[in-house]
């Protein structure tokens, strides 16, 4: 089995902060690491395989730096990583990343299935996924949970929703996005860790995956940023106090004075 | 600090301290109530590749051939007991168990028994200590008595860490009681062997994580080519397995007291009292100063002594034995002073010092109390001094 496991290098969890006056992310000093939703699709692509025998690739686009986060995919269990690497491609928003995406990954040939994460930790879109599905003209299943079968060209994965769950099938080659209910990740082994010191990770230019430079970077992104702001801290609330029933009483009547119930 | 670490050891460290972080941390206490061998976390080391960390490359570990590797042992000691000192002897103990058949086991000894240990699917344990012989082997009550190509095992072993968990022993039995600790013979017995089961499991004051047991060996047959070294050899076989496994010993109580200390220093500039953190207070700054030389300096020797045995110095009984004594005095005191640290909440159960303060006390007594250490070092200080004349 072919499987395709696509990651985005982030910066390290919640302590971002947004930079006030030019309302962009302040990267320094904070660590870069795997997109954590990706360590999950890492983890499923490295179970099927270990199921199912093939080979896991991962890859990423983005700066040369990423090569880092692609290294720590092979001390995962991925077989292979390939860096997608250019100056054309800044500034690409979804739409032109998941399509330079699909140029490479047309590349690998035969792909049985491509897992990414639910979404990027620091953009929030959950777009890129779906887009190289599209981009691939294969289905999709996002926000999987639990793949219940993988077996004669089909899958049957649990789609978690808001009140549940769906359990939806599809023929492969298909694209799915995880969530982090789906599994636990590893921790790296110290063989592993070996592999990924020697491994080499080559790094595929636009030009080398074939895509056409009109669909690229911002020319080949129709968003249009507007304006970038920082939503204001929440104000304190108010708090009430007393017996648990005075407080039910109080909070029903102040909930009906401002007409919610 | 740079310990000059080889790559190989920084990646052991850094596997070990993600494994002591994010799956021993949230269990440790759990562990310790419940007085449960952690089979989900032996496994976790077993998949890192952890198992294999001080057994050669030709059975399945990573040490090059016809090398030690005990720093890589210590290193990976150290990181899993700073967060749960009995958790750690998933891998401790089994070292123990395994180093005897390391030194003196024959080639197909060691193909047999190695390569399931270094992946992590056996556990090993070492067992010389009854009701009436710890220290003093010479005692020792168990019986092997030849019987054409088997020996007969008859007699029963006490404390034994690893016990019932573990599928790989190694016992030291009297073949030869006339001649005292000249005796005595060191068997590799199988679990699962007929005559051999378990007795009464210990209830610990400390790293309740790990298994204790009895074992009990009733007419149990065991072959005689599983005689590790030679008839008699047994007391040597066990004094030079403690020359090289009191550095893993050591590195459980440095790196219980590494740990210890460093929740205490988290903790000092959190809490708040009279407006400031106590850390502020220079009374209490000394007292974690002092608790830092002491592991520092204890690190010093346990990485010293654990790196001239890898370079071949196996006569390391002194050596070995002042960097087990003095690590584990040091992380009694420094885990002591931690409790103290954590006033009230150190006492609680609720917290892992306390914890860390029971489990320090044992590095103090096993594999020969601090004062069979003492002896044995001024035992050897004898011993220099006459040769040099």
């Amino acid at each position: 089995m072919n499987i395709v496991v696509c990651i985005k290098q982030v910066p390290d969890s919640g302590d971002v902060k947004i930079n006030p006056e030019t309302k962009t992310l302040m990267r320094e000093g904070v660590d870069a690491v795997i997109n954590p939703f990706d360590c999950y699709a890492l983890e499923e692509g490295v179970r099927l395989k270990e199921r199912f025998g093939g080979t896991v690739t991962a890859i990423s686009m983005g700066p040369p730096q990423a090569e880092k986060a692609l290294r720590e995919t092979i001390s995962l269990g991925a077989d292979k990583a390939v860096l997608v690497s250019d100056r054309a491609f800044a500034g690409s928003d979804t739409l032109a990343t998941s399509y330079a995406l699909s140029t490479a990954i047309k590349k690998f040939g035969v792909v049985d299935i491509i897992i990414t994460g639910k979404q990027a930790i620091d953009g929030d879109t959950a777009q890129v996924g779906p887009g190289i599905a599209v981009h691939l003209d294969m289905p999709q299943i996002t926000y999987v949970r639990k793949i219940e079968e993988l077996a004669d060209g089909k899958i049957r994965a649990e789609r978690m929703t808001e009140e549940g769950y769906d359990v939806v099938e599809a023929d492969l080659p298909v694209l799915i996005s995880v969530v982090k209910e789906i599994n636990e990740p590893r921790i790296a082994s110290l063989k592993g860790k070996m592999s990924a010191r020697k491994a080499e990770i080559p790094t595929w230019s636009a030009e080398f995956v074939g895509a056409d430079p009109k669909q690229l970077g911002l020319d080949g992104s129709p968003t249009m940023v507007v304006e970038v702001y920082a939503p204001p801290a929440r104000k304190g609330g108010k708090t009430l106090e007393g017996e648990p029933a005075e407080m039910a009483e109080q909070l029903v009547t102040e909930l009906k004075e401002l007409q919610i119930i | 600090m740079n310990h000059f670490l080889t790559e190989e050891q920084q990646m052991i460290k850094e596997t070990a301290h993600e494994i002591a972080v994010k799956k021993i941390k949230p269990v440790a206490i759990e562990y310790d109530e419940k007085n449960e061998f952690p089979w989900e976390i032996q496994k976790v080391i077993a998949e890192a590749g952890l198992c294999g960390v001080y057994i050669s490359e030709e059975y399945g570990g990573m040490v090059p051939a016809g090398e030690h590797g005990i720093m890589n042992l210590v290193i990976a000691v150290e990181e899993l007991s700073k967060e749960c000192g009995g958790i750690s002897l998933c891998l401790a103990a089994t070292a123990l168990g395994t180093i005897p058949i390391l030194l003196f086991g024959t080639e197909e000894q060691k193909q047999k028994y190695l390569p399931s240990i270094a992946s992590g699917e056996t556990v090993a344990a070492f067992a010389v200590t009854e009701a009436g012989a710890g220290s003093d082997a010479g005692s020792i009550q168990t019986t092997a008595v030849k019987d054409a190509d088997s020996y007969i095992l008859n007699g029963t072993k006490q404390w034994i860490t690893n016990g019932e968990v573990a599928g790989t022993y190694v016992i030291i039995a009297m073949t030869d009681k006339s001649r005292g600790a000249r005796g005595a013979t060191a068997f590799i017995v199988e679990k699962g062997t007929p005559g051999f089961t378990f007795g009464k499991k210990e209830d610990k004051m400390g790293i309740r994580a790990s298994a204790t047991y009895e074992l009990v060996f009733e007419d149990c047959k065991v072959p005689a080519e599983n005689i590790l070294g030679k008839v008699g050899m047994g007391f040597m076989v066990a004094m030079k397995t403690f020359d090289m496994s009191r550095p893993g010993v050591a590195a459980q109580a440095l790196g219980i007291a590494a740990g210890a200390l460093n929740d205490a220093v988290d903790y000092a500039r959190q809490r708040e009292q009279f407006g400031h953190h106590i850390i502020a207070n220079q009374g209490l700054r000394f007292l974690l100063a002092d608790m830092s030389m002491k592991v520092e300096t204890s690190r010093a020797i346990v990485y010293a002594v654990a790196r001239s045995i890898d370079s071949g110095d196996l006569k390391c009984a002194k050596e070995s034995a002042i960097a087990k004594c003095y690590a584990s005095d040091m992380a009694m005191e420094v885990t002591t002073d931690a409790v103290q640290v954590f006033g009230g909440y150190g006492y609680m159960k609720e917290y892992p010092m306390e914890k860390r303060m029971r489990d320090a006390k044992i590095t103090q007594i096993y594999e020969g109390t601090n004062q069979i250490q003492r002896d044995v070092i001024g035992h050897q200080l004898v011993k220099e001094a006459a040769s040099r004349k």
